[in-house]
């Protein structure tokens, strides 16, 4: 898939565009604005909706899991950057809690105190993504040989094995139990959250184009074709489901950054279900797609549609426009698209596709 | 744990309800291949219903009502979610089921205002304490299971004897066979999404008598545990299915009693991991076999 | 066709943002984002001042949090003005529904933040308020709490709060099964992941343990709807009573299994049971229910009297407090918060968020439900609560004492 260059250089143009509108954003608002919040928000459900187009549509892994890992991600993050002092208060049930240190804290004696705490949130981050990768290893060994649907249910059922786990009070001392961990630091504004989603993305996006992506499409594509021009499918489709698992983690990690609180409970397979229908309108197979509809989707739900439920939209008032009203027509929408555009916006094309498109129509349809 | 006997009565009291929403599962998924993910919503519209019906009207017109609403409930998601999606891979399917669930939810929560509807004695003979055994229990526990089984060897009988059984179980043997030979696929699969809601209504009925309020999120749970109830009788197999559902109520009663009452759900969840691996085609399924 | 409706939903995202935009204007007199901006443009000649409501509409805790906003509606309506260095400014509520759960709080909160408000009262339930409180402190906006419990929600500078806290209604509650009800052996259930419920059971244990008695702790998953079994382990367990702090669609459930089992100990309930559905769904069954409260309807005749006449003469009022005109003691507290705000406002002589933040804990109110004066924690300084019990029969709830810790 060789580009011209007038279709990377409208495409960086684009990326540099968000990247300023982010920095922006961060300038002229105060941090607590709802466009800030929207957008770090959205940001964590691009990483989180592209890892698990990467199973689903890339791959033609059904997985229900997400939401799982994502707890494991948000939880080793908490867990690591609760600073020593807070541990005391946020543990009250458990004695101050089994962890005694805190990452940001001791990469700041170590490097600093500009660039040690965010050190420290980015190795906390990691570590979430590759607790939820290992553990994807270990699920993975007995739910990858299941098909389709049976494989979704599974992953479903570990997501809430998991979450139970995590609400155990035995495990309290670690997991704070049923109870909410806070006074773990952010790492910024808008734009910090646009770098690092960019960036994770970017490696997706290597990762999709390389012959490891290319054997992905292949399984999902035609397994018994696959396995035939020596694709190892019990491999790739293990390597598929820790790396995105990997990703969600690190969503995850970021979606506890975003909140300020991590409670188990809010990890439910309503959770997944929401990132499925957010990759599906964006068109499975296609990362642009899912990251704009992440933006989409987020900035109607938690800003733009707001009014629907709260008498007035548009400017017009009416008493049908009351509590619920927004998610009604979200999941009316949702199912226009599933139903009759069933590839979603953008179908499997890519950023730069959109710009080839004006100029050659035709190759579009001979490309990936 | 001292005394079994509360513990089991429970247990399938519990199993019962599970087992006529289990049956819908295992119905639609012997035909289509689909998880009927709303499923479990259309049980919750099912007692949504029965409150406001029972409201306004004398039992022997809410009963009916709450049957046919639920029936055409079903038979509406089948002809605008499922057939237009007919040819579409399976995936896509499960995904459509997927926002009909949400969509369900979501309406619900706008029609009842996001709170829980209290129930009010809808059906008052069978809400009564009753003693068995010298354990306290309501009569409806010990209904659920009879009515359970009654259903279930009629449904039997409908599928083993009649026409229409006759093309479900030709459509769930060979779906393209079955259209050569003449069967019109698309009512079949309307009667099983009938039968299914039918069954799902009669188990809200009961389900909610039982408790003080239905609210919107009350079908995910038994939906899921159904579900699980389905997969671990074997997918597609009504008698497995209802077993199955007896035994994951038993067992999940028994966990509760044993102390480990924060694993309940999760139980289920592992023994549905573990069926699946060890023997995914439960316990009374045929094995089926992919066709390249 | 794709590219077509592309456009359509790009367009529609563009007039909706448009519409917000208006709407925001027209509301507001400077219709500006920031708090600061939209209340330093009042003027002598006297504005309006926002006091923002962070309540659960919807969710598990959503008919409580819809009492609680009916008691500041009411206030509302009693007291719409208030006098701000010596202009008057005309209250408005600014509304946001947090369904009950920590995830949708930091929006919700932003978007109060979004419309400017001085000072936000709520919410009902604690894992919600939490969340929110982070926004909050962002934003220098101070939250007064309402009836959320858990002792870590004044943890953030900004929030104070006028209940009761959890160690003290759980000791209240511990010290009440003991002592009155002579029950050695307790049974606690709380919902798994629920801070509210965990906490209280946590307080409740420890002080039951110190005075002697043995307790036996269970949880149940999110969404159980059948605590039949829980029953049969209290009754095995020889329990005189269960305490379940829980929300109320979980405590009408409890009542109903532990009828259905003839369960004859006490069942012990904190805060969130009164409610009038609660006390509705005991009619005619043999359970004793007993809750700890905030406030009894007659402690204060003129008040409730006034309170059901603007209720009775409200259909959607009538329709949020359950159908009946019961007084709920959230409904009061939601009342006293408003006022405590309207202090706060006349003492900072401004509708800046942080003046209002720092006369905050100078401020000293004689509420409906007793005095008001705030600790150097944030917490009131309160040390009653109202023990009530359900009355079978009738379904309301009768007085039966206060309690006072030691």
């Amino acid at each position: 898939m060789k580009k011209t260059n007038r279709e990377t250089i409208i495409t960086a143009a684009v990326l540099l565009v968000v990247l300023i509108g982010a920095f922006a954003l961060d300038a002229a608002l105060p941090s607590y604005h709802i466009a800030i919040k929207v957008v770090k928000k959205a940001c964590v459900y691009s990483l989180v909706a592209v890892s698990m187009n990467l199973l689903n549509g890339f791959t033609g892994l059904f997985s229900l899991g997400q939401a799982g890992f994502m707890l494991l991600g948000a939880y080793s993050y908490a867990v690591l950057c609760i600073p020593v002092a807070k541990r005391a208060g946020v543990y009250q049930y458990f004695d101050g809690g089994l962890v005694q240190f805190s990452l940001p804290e001791i990469f700041s004696g170590v490097l600093g105190g500009t660039v040690g705490p965010v050190v420290g949130m980015l190795c906390a981050l990691l570590v979430g993504g590759l607790i939820a990768a290992l553990c994807a290893y270990l699920i993975g060994l007995p739910v990858l040989r299941l098909k389709s649907d049976y494989l979704a249910i599974a992953t479903l059922g570990f997501a809430e094995i998991l979450r139970a786990f995590f609400q155990w009070n035995a495990l309290g001392p670690l997991t704070n139990g049923s109870n909410l961990l806070k006074n773990y630091p952010d790492l910024g504004g808008a734009a910090a959250y646009v770098i690092l989603v960019g960036l994770f993305i970017a490696v997706i996006l290597l990762l999709v184009n390389s012959t490891y992506g290319r054997a992905f499409m292949a399984i999902r594509d035609d397994e018994v074709a696959a396995e035939a021009m020596g694709i190892n499918l019990a491999h790739h489709k293990r390597l598929a489901f820790i790396i995105s698992s990997f990703f969600a983690g690190i969503g995850g990690g970021m979606l506890a950054m975003y909140m300020g609180t991590v409670q188990a409970l809010s990890f439910k397979s309503a959770m997944t279900y929401e990132i499925l229908l957010i990759v599906v309108m964006g068109g499975i197979g296609s990362i642009t797609g899912s990251v704009l509809t992440s933006f989409l989707y987020i900035a109607s739900l938690e800003w733009l549609l707001r009014g629907l439920d709260s008498g007035t939209f548009l400017g017009i008032s009416s008493p049908i426009f009351k509590n619920g009203f927004r998610m009604a027509i979200v999941s009316v929408i949702i199912m226009v698209v599933v139903l009759f555009f069933r590839k979603g916006i953008m179908g499997d094309r890519e950023l730069p596709d959109l710009f080839r498109k004006k100029a050659k129509k035709e190759e579009v349809s001979g490309n990936e | 744990m001292q005394g079994l006997l509360p513990y089991l009565i429970n247990g399938v009291s519990v199993g019962g309800q599970y087992a006529l929403i289990a049956i819908g599962y295992t119905l639609v998924y012997g035909i289509l291949r689909l998880i009927n993910f709303a499923h479990g919503d259309v049980f919750m519209v099912a007692g949504l219903i029965m409150v406001y019906s029972s409201a306004t009207m004398p039992i022997y017109l809410s009963i009916p009502l709450v049957l046919v609403l639920t029936v055409i409930l079903g038979f509406t998601i089948e002809r605008a979610a499922y057939k237009p999606l007919r040819t579409a891979p399976r995936m896509s399917v499960m995904i459509s089921a997927i926002g009909v669930s949400y969509l369900i939810q979501n309406l619900a929560f706008y029609f009842t205002g996001g709170l829980p509807q209290p129930v009010t004695n809808p059906i008052p003979w069978i809400s009564d304490n009753v003693t068995l055994f010298g354990e306290s229990t309501k009569r409806v526990t010990l209904v659920t299971p009879f009515l359970t089984v009654a259903l279930v060897f009629a449904l039997v009988y409908l599928i083993n004897n009649t026409k229409i059984g006759m093309g479900m179980r030709a459509v769930s043997k060979d779906f393209e066979t079955a259209q050569l030979m003449g069967i019109r696929i698309n009512s079949v699969i309307s009667m099983t999404f009938v039968i299914g809601s039918f069954l799902a209504a009669v188990g809200a009925m009961l389900y909610f008598t039982n408790y003080p309020s239905v609210a919107i999120t009350s079908g995910g749970m038994p939906g899921l545990k159904a579900f699980v109830a389905a997969v671990f009788g074997g997918i597609g197999s009504i008698p497995g299915a209802v077993v199955g559902a007896f035994l994951i109520g038993i067992s999940e009663e028994l966990i509760k009693g044993l102390g480990y009452s924060t694993f309940s759900d999760a139980f289920t969840f592992a023994l549905l991991i573990v069926v699946l691996c060890v023997k995914p085609t439960g316990l009374f399924g045929e094995k089926v076999t992919d066709k390249v | 066709m794709k590219k077509l409706f592309a456009l359509i939903l790009a367009l529609a995202m563009v007039l909706a943002l448009a519409a917000c935009g208006n709407s925001g204007t027209s509301g507001s007199s400077s219709g500006s984002s920031a708090p600061a901006e939209t209340s330093s443009s009042g003027g002598a000649a006297g504005g309006t001042v926002k006091i923002g409501v962070f309540e659960p509409q919807t969710g598990d805790n959503g008919a409580g949090g819809k009492q609680e906003i009916l008691g500041m509606q009411y206030a509302n309506y009693v007291q719409p003005t208030v006098e701000i260095g010596g202009a008057t400014y005309n209250v408005e509520l600014e509304i946001v529904d947090n369904r009950t759960t920590a995830e949708n709080g930091p929006s919700a909160a932003a978007e109060l933040m979004n419309r400017g408000v001085s000072v936000v009262l709520g919410s009902y339930g604690s894992g919600v308020s939490m969340a929110g409180g982070a926004v909050f402190s962002e934003a220098g906006v101070p939250a007064i709490g309402v009836t959320c419990t858990n002792p870590q929600v004044t943890d953030t500078d900004v929030y104070f709060r006028i209940c009761f806290t959890d160690p003290f209604q759980g000791t209240i509650l511990a010290n009440y099964a003991y002592k009155t009800l002579g029950v050695t052996t307790a049974y606690t259930l709380a919902m798994l992941g629920s801070d509210y419920d965990q906490g209280l059971v946590y307080y409740f244990s420890e002080a039951f343990k110190g005075l002697g008695g043995t307790v036996i702790s269970e949880d149940f998953p999110e969404g159980t709807a059948n605590f039949v079994s829980y029953i049969n382990n209290a009754k095995a367990a020889g329990a005189g009573a269960i305490f379940a702090p829980v929300s109320t669609n979980y405590a009408q459930l409890i009542i109903e299994a532990a009828s259905a089992q003839s369960f004859d100990g006490g069942l012990l309930g904190s805060d969130t049971w009164d409610n009038n559905m609660v006390a509705a769904s005991t009619v005619g069954k043999d359970v004793d229910v007993v809750v700890s409260t905030f406030y009894q309807e007659g402690a204060d005749p003129t008040f409730d009297a006034n309170i059901k006449a603007w209720i009775n003469s409200n259909a959607d009022a009538k329709t949020n407090n359950g159908g009946n005109d019961i007084v709920s003691a959230v409904s009061v507290m939601g009342y006293d918060a408003y006022f405590v705000a309207l202090e706060a406002l006349k003492a900072a002589g401004s509708t800046e968020p942080s003046a209002v933040l720092q006369a905050l804990p100078g401020v000293k109110y004689e509420g409906v439900s007793g005095v008001i004066e705030f600790l150097d924690s944030g917490d009131a300084d309160r040390d009653i609560a109202y023990i009530k019990a359900a009355n079978t029969t009738t379904g309301d709830w009768d007085f039966v004492t206060i309690q006072q810790v030691g």
